[in-house]
């Protein structure tokens, strides 16, 4: 079959951030009635590209060409108008309205001032009818499952006579079932003629149901064809393919001791109270006091959720955690820290920083124990110290220890999140995307950090979505899919591929 | 490297705004205090003043209180009821107990002011207490609890008092309200030394350094080993022992307790501390601010009395301010979120 006059043609979108060049000239075609899977680790752009797409973002260069004309999306409404509709991760509906409300939210039929509550119902019903939801139109979003949330959303879009659906990891939180049933949908609004731009970490997916694909890797394009003149190795060589940045030094290896912590038969189940969260199961790990332990995963596959139940931050359902072999109850951070673990969170801003106060302040309060006098003053000569040990031993870069933390780097932020947790002097300390959205030579010092914690003899566990900084840091590797751990290697025998082999396919995947 | 560039050029920048923005309530103060100097002279008077810093002494307190409570980006609109309640439970008490508490005039000896205070801070305590665990343990929030407070402490001010006010104390209660060391009304001194104590917790303690942290990012608070739901609960403990003392204060001073007393303190008393620089966002604020806003509230209404302003226009130009202080703040936070 010969290509057909592309729907959808970019050409050439950059777009940088202050520090990052988020894309760097990325091209997509993508044909009427084509499934085209677009792929890349996380942070290849993947997800610039398509909130440009959206409307939600301007590109710095490059056309968009729709139906062969040139267009311009200041705005999501541009977007919708060409129909162009994306369906997030996170849906977008409001749980306390109906089917139809959400449906036609922002469009209700009707007049100026009251909605024609019978026509938008018989719409909705027309459109449910369409892709299979048997659901009443005035039921309440809350009251579905999130297969069938989905299915409003998908619903949604097609009455805005969408001709390019955009589905951000719509398979994530569904079971095998839901899948297959997402699949037929999906093939149904190929066949009227609809191009659906799919994202996706499952690489077994894309073989199933995409017709093209494109790769990207650190802002530009590294191939793209047909799907059935591929294969998930070939795919995965694309996604990784990138040298191993030559400044990510490993070290030399280590004297690993005794166990330090060890985590049994985690288990998670879903909850109402943070339905986004995955599921944990039958989670086991362990790490040795003066080793570093990367876990290794992509968005979703549960290790930021492990971490957190480790260090008592969520509840877990089963299983237990044992430290230095006697097992421990931790039900709150502060159990945590008692025992001797401490977590540096994924989000620095959010999780770890009180941004409006001191440097001093933000570093020691965890640490009070060793600054105070009589138990309750602190005592702000020690914390000055303590600062100031702290600054040179890490190179934190400040002003003045009353500096907000608020006004230093990325980098220099982490530092400060680090130096919290080192004060405490812990046995086992996890790090959560250590160097997320930090440069590089601050990357490398942060990964000198952890060397010197894991010699001085901490149990290091590392979480980190780029690969060469697992490769890098660990000493052994533990991959995670779905809540579940998928495997184990030592980093003598890792290489890229491998280990986004251990990633991406499901043990169901593996069996087959 | 670019990062050691960026960060000497933030520390060599002279941040006015910041500085300004810290000390605009005090600037804000002088300026308002020449201004009615010049416009009326009774203004400086030291019989004036004084008098004006005896009525600060007491809504003072209540701020001080409600700055911790502010600090963890709470609120708590119950405290005039609470006052209400504790210094009629502190009137009958010095009364000699319920049968007693309408009986005026001499040959009364009732129990003491000791008792009398440690009853009106035990009643400010528990309210504050109640309020917090309610908070904390079935998650409302502050400002529905102390609405709630605010209607039932002072529906309890109203059973107690039974319809009048309880008066006439002994002589050596009425002293903490009326009396004076040296030139200085007892009041006055008692809000110092207050604001002192809590200067110091919040500045020098661990305590303090909680309270801030919990305010600044509850969710980082938790994550650093803090008993976050404790922190929130004992501000709310603090705030009813200054409505407590409070209103033992005002009832010595009044040499009188009645049910409907303290209304209307929440505004004047918020309006303080968000005037002082303390923000209704959590995590950043300080005593000194909340002693500066007090003074200026105080100063302000004064002023406007000795103007024959009426008091229907003090309010408007307190519900102005209050909404202005914010504004300010708002301002303040995005420009310290893009710093």
């Amino acid at each position: 079959m010969t290509d057909p006059q592309p729907l959808l043609k970019m050409t050439g979108i950059a777009k940088s951030f202050p520090g990052v060049k988020a894309l760097d000239g990325v091209d997509l075609e993508v044909a009427p009635a084509e499934i085209h899977a677009l792929l890349g680790e996380n942070g290849a752009g993947k997800s610039t590209l398509l909130k440009i797409l959206a409307g939600a973002q301007s590109p710095d260069r490059g056309t968009i060409a729709f139906d062969g004309q040139n267009v311009v999306l200041s705005n999501p409404q541009d977007a919708q108008k060409l129909g162009i509709v994306t369906i997030y991760q996170e849906f977008t509906l409001a749980p306390d309205m109906t089917i139809a409300e959400n449906v036609f939210i922002g469009r209700e039929p009707g007049n100026r001032f009251f909605m024609n509550w019978a026509k938008m119902a018989a719409e909705t019903q027309k459109l449910t009818r369409r892709i299979g939801l048997e659901r009443s139109p005035m039921t309440l979003v809350r009251d579905l499952s999130v297969a069938e949330q989905q299915m409003v959303e998908i619903a949604r879009a097609l009455s805005m006579q969408s001709r390019v659906i955009i589905m951000d990891e719509p398979t994530s939180a569904l079971s095998l079932a839901e899948v297959e049933k997402l699949f037929r949908i999906v093939r149904q609004l190929k066949s009227e003629g609809i191009a659906i731009i799919f994202v996706t970490h499952r690489l077994e997916e894309v073989m199933e149901i995409c017709d093209r694909y494109t790769v990207l890797r650190d802002g530009r394009n590294v191939g793209a064809g047909k799907v059935s003149e591929t294969t998930i190795e070939g795919i995965i060589r694309l996604m990784v393919g990138r040298e191993v940045n030559a400044l990510f030094a490993h070290r030399e290896d280590s004297g690993a001791g005794e166990v330090a912590l060890a985590v049994e038969g985690l288990t998670r189940r879903r909850s109402a109270h943070d339905p986004h969260a995955t599921e944990l199961q039958d989670v086991s790990l362990s790490v040795r006091r003066g080793e570093i332990l990367g876990i290794a995963g992509l968005v979703g596959a549960g290790r930021t959720e492990t971490a957190r139940a480790i260090f008592g931050a969520d509840p877990f359902d089963s299983g237990r955690v044992l430290i230095d072999g006697q097992p421990v109850d931790i039900r709150s951070p502060r159990d945590a820290i008692k025992h001797g673990v401490g977590l540096v969170p994924e989000d620095r801003k959010q999780q770890a920083l009180f941004l409006s106060q001191a440097i001093r302040t933000n570093l020691s309060i965890a640490a009070l124990d060793r600054i105070d006098r009589f138990g309750v003053f602190v005592d702000e000569r020690k914390e000055r110290d303590l600062v100031e040990e702290y600054r040179k031993l890490l190179n934190i870069r400040m002003a003045s220890p009353d500096q907000a933390v608020g006004n230093l780097s990325g980098g220099n932020q982490q530092k400060v999140v680090l130096a919290r947790w080192l004060a405490l002097r812990p046995k086992v300390l996890i790090v959560d995307e250590p160097t997320r959205g930090i440069d590089i030579g601050a990357k490398v010092e942060v990964h000198n950090l952890l060397f010197e914690m894991a010699r001085k003899g901490i149990a290091v566990i590392a979480i980190s979505s780029e690969l060469p900084e697992v490769l890098a840091v660990s000493d052994r590797i533990v991959t995670m899919r779905e809540g579940r751990v998928t495997g184990e290697v030592m980093r003598a025998d890792a290489t890229q591929e491998k280990l986004m082999t251990m990633m991406t396919l499901s043990a169901a995947g593996r069996a087959a | 490297m670019t990062d050691v560039k960026r960060e000497t050029a933030e520390s060599a920048g002279f941040d006015l705004f910041g500085v300004l923005a810290r000390f605009a309530p005090l600037i804000f103060l002088i300026a308002l205090m020449i201004i009615f100097a010049v416009l009326e002279p009774r203004f400086m008077s030291s019989i004036n003043l004084f008098n004006v810093m005896r009525q600060v002494s007491i809504t003072g307190l209540l701020a001080i209180g409600m700055t911790f409570v502010i600090l963890t980006a709470g609120i708590d609109l119950s405290i005039g009821s609470l006052l209400a309640f504790a210094g009629l439970v502190a009137a009958a008490v010095a009364k000699g107990g319920m049968q007693d508490r309408f009986t005026v005039g001499e040959g009364v000896v009732g129990w003491g002011w000791e008792l009398a205070a440690l009853a009106a801070i035990a009643v400010g305590v528990c309210g504050g207490l109640l309020q917090g665990l309610a908070i904390t343990r079935l998650k409302v929030p502050p400002f529905v609890v102390t609405l709630g407070g605010m209607s039932v402490f002072r529906g309890a001010a109203l059973l107690f008092a039974a319809g009048g006010p309880i008066s006439g104390f002994q002589p050596d209660f009425t002293w903490w309200g009326q009396g004076k060391i040296g030139p200085v009304p007892v009041p006055v001194i008692i809000f110092l030394v207050a604001a002192l104590l809590a200067h110091i917790a919040l500045r020098y303690m661990r305590y303090g350094r909680q309270v801030y942290a919990v305010g600044g990012n509850p969710e980082a608070a938790r994550l650093s080993g803090l008993n976050v739901n404790w922190v929130i609960c004992s501000v709310y403990v603090i705030m009813g022992f200054f409505a407590g003392l409070g209103a033992f204060v005002l009832s010595a001073r009044l040499n009188s307790a009645e049910a409907v007393a303290g209304t209307g303190y929440e505004l004047t008393v918020i309006a303080s501390v968000v005037i002082g620089g303390t923000s209704l966002f959590g995590g950043v604020g300080t005593i000194f601010g909340t002693v500066i806003g007090s003074i200026l509230i105080g100063v302000l209404l004064n002023g406007l009395v000795l103007m024959n302003v009426s008091s229907y226009i003090q309010q408007i130009i307190i519900g102005v301010i209050i909404v202005l202080a914010v504004a300010f703040d708002t301002f303040a936070k995005s420009r310290r979120r893009k710093a």
